[in-house]
């Protein structure tokens, strides 16, 4: 075994473990010198970036291409933490009965998004906290939340999940009130801890349950002995409602648009992430864990599908009320972060939207079941939407937190005139802007266009209703970067500078990402997002992946 | 029938949690709420490993006979540890809260317009 193939072989481990390792360092080696100790967490991310780059080319590369192919099996790759897998129970199936991590399209998928997004952070963390005391707690914890996020992204274990969950949440809601001077800063962090408790006391509660009656918390052994009575419908309301709440879909949104907007905008950033990886629970949860009855189309399963169809209708709702609102309430805010916070929230609707569809679009024809055609075509928009909203809403709100750092200011009617001092900025916030309202040279066109074209299939209205949001976006956008970087120079604002190289640095990273995926949105489509929907629809090969 | 009172035990405290967390004003009492949620979740997971008759899982000092599970009893003692994280992070929140508004009322803090 060679070194790449070791590093392959154990990067499921070390990913979460690097990070969780760089926390616990951070304080002693801010001791020794404060350059260092900045130095050395942008070194921690940059050594998972690499690992998690390196995972996931070897999952999507071409046969042939591979780094180490024999660490995958069927495109899968298991990791079982404490040694091989010795330990087998049960007569008719064997498997492993430990904690592991089981990496597949989707899983991969995801950790390139947060490595992304961890990466830009780290690097703007540079300058944006340069001013602030308690910055060794700012780095424990920002390396904790990463190690968190991976974690939750990365398990196949139920329980393991639960603990990620709780890992992210409580090291997000100490960085959200990280401002402890501002009693807003400090009530955000409250609203989000009480949602994100209860959200996983919920997660907990399903977990006992499936526990209970399939005695496994591995999620592919789950998976494979579901068998969706009364008991597992409870549990899965109780999943996706506790998820929900964390990925902050209407009507447990009131906490997002307070956090994000109140959080320094490096923790906004990766709090994104964490919200994504929330949604990524309940994208496996439904698919994978109750694969068998949601994603199966042999006949045993009729009877479900009409429970199937009305969960999907209930997301799909949930999914308009989520744009809707989101939007409605952009359009009205004064605060420039606050603004793009609930211009996020609209964008969470749109890949819940996609999940809706899916589900909803589940027919019986003839005696036979199957998915209607446009229900794929739905998903991949879906997901190609997590990695263009997590990048879109991203840059916007390092732009805010840029334009913050210069001016000090966030209310729209004090801010004008920036473009003549901040012209790179400026440059970014076009960029942000267009990629989140969806137009065509930007991320944002390509995956919201598939998502138009599959929901108007399934309802027209629901289709237009999406297309409107989007135009609303635009126009809240645009009304945003008149106000903030046209017009006349506002005499209070003449001495602003442009923002420092690292905030530079980490805008121009995440733009560069947005206009490639736009310009050539075919190679991410082919490459990863559609290797990531199969993955995620074919649960059978997740179940293979644990139980040969 | 004697055998579900765990069970509704817990939907009690569960239900008695949420209660709480929607409907009470003070913070305190919110946090109140959710350990009260916290507790009936541990006690679903020890209840679902107590068997009748059972006796504790260490092997060294069994008397023979049916032990309890011992799974849930980890998943717990994780949750509590974690739970005693979140509980100290939400009193920490409120001590902040209370110095800056010097009020713990839901209806006067973290307004967006100060």
């Amino acid at each position: 075994m060679n070194i790449v193939e070791w590093l392959l072989f154990h990067s499921p481990a070390l990913i979460v473990a690097i990070p969780l390792l760089g926390a616990f360092l951070t304080p002693l080696v801010s001791k020794i010198n404060e350059k260092l100790r900045n130095a050395f967490a942008i070194f921690i991310v940059l050594i998972t970036t690499i690992l998690v780059f390196m995972l996931s080319y070897n999952l999507f590369a071409l046969e042939g291409t591979k780094l180490a192919p024999n660490v995958l099996s069927d495109g899968i790759q298991t990791y079982i933490f404490g040694g091989g897998p010795a330990t087998i129970i049960g007569s008719e199936s064997s498997f492993a009965v430990r904690i592991l991590f089981e990496i597949d399209g989707l899983n991969a998928f995801m950790a390139l998004i947060v490595s992304i997004l961890a990466l830009a952070g780290v690097i703007y963390s540079w300058s944006y906290v340069k001013e602030h005391t308690g910055q060794d707690k700012y780095y424990t914890l920002y390396l904790l939340m990463i190690a968190g996020m991976f974690g939750m992204i990365l398990t196949g274990d139920m329980f393991n999940f639960f603990v990620f969950i709780e890992i992210t949440s409580i090291s997000a809601c100490a960085l959200i009130a990280f401002y402890t001077n501002s009693g807003k800063a400090v009530d955000a962090g409250f609203k989000y801890i009480v949602i994100s408790a209860i959200g996983a006391l919920f997660i907990l509660f399903a977990i006992g349950i499936l526990y209970s009656q399939y005695n496994a918390l591995n999620m592919a052994v789950l998976a494979n002995s579901i068998q969706y009575n009364m008991l597992d419908k409870i549990a899965l309301v109780l999943l996706i409602s506790g998820l929900a709440m964390k990925a902050g879909i209407v009507p447990m949104h009131m906490w997002l648009p307070d956090a994000y907007g109140r959080a320094p905008s490096s923790v906004t950033l990766i709090l994104v992430g964490a919200t994504q990886a929330s949604l990524y629970g309940i994208f496996r949860m439904t698919f994978s864990v109750y694969g068998k009855t949601i994603s199966n189309i042999s006949p045993a399963v009729v009877d479900s599908v009409t429970n199937i169809n009305s969960i999907g209708w209930l997301l799909v709702l949930l999914a308009i009320l989520t744009m809707l609102i989101g939007v409605l309430m952009a359009l009205k805010q004064n605060d420039l972060k606050r603004l793009i916070a609930f211009a996020a929230l609209a964008e969470i609707g749109y890949m819940l939207l996609g999940l809706g569809v899916r589900l909803a679009s589940k027919v019986v024809n003839e005696g036979q079941i199957g998915f209607n055609e446009y229900s794929n075509t739905a998903l991949t928009g879906s997901i190609f939407h997590i990695l263009n909203d997590a990048l879109d809403i991203g840059l916007l709100f390092l732009v805010a937190g840029a334009v913050y750092l210069v001016t000090k200011e966030t209310n729209l009617n004090k801010l004008g005139g920036l473009a003549r001092n901040m012209k790179y900025t400026t440059v970014f916030f076009l960029i942000g802007l267009l990629a989140v309202a969806g137009m065509p040279p930007m991320n944002g066109f390509s995956s919201k266009l598939i998502i138009y074209e599959s929901t108007y299939q399934l309802n027209p209205i629901i289709g237009i209703i999406a297309i409107l949001c989007s135009i609303l976006l635009l126009a809240v956008f645009v009304k945003v970067f008149q106000s903030v970087f046209l017009g006349p120079k506002i005499p209070s604002l003449k001495d602003a500078k442009e923002a420092p190289r690292s905030m530079l640095l980490a805008m121009g990273i995440i733009a560069c990402i947005i206009i490639f995926i736009g310009l050539f949105p075919n190679i991410i489509l082919e490459n990863i997002i559609q290797p990531a929907t199969d993955a995620i629809t074919n649960y059978s090969a997740y179940i293979g992946g644990v139980i040969p | 029938m004697i055998f579900n009172f765990p069970y509704i035990a817990v939907v009690a405290l569960i239900l008695i949690g949420l209660y709480a967390v929607v409907f009470k004003r003070n913070l305190i009492k919110i946090v109140i709420g959710i350990t009260f949620i916290e507790c009936g979740v541990n006690l679903f997971l020890i209840t679902l490993a107590y068997r009748e008759g059972s006796t504790a899982p260490i092997y060294t000092a069994s008397p023979g006979g049916i032990m309890s599970l011992p799974v849930p009893h980890a998943l717990t003692l994780t949750s509590i540890v974690i739970g005693v994280a979140v509980l100290a992070l939400m009193l920490s929140l409120i001590i902040h809260i209370y110095k800056i508004y010097g009020t713990l009322d839901v209806r006067n803090i973290g307004r967006e317009k100060e």
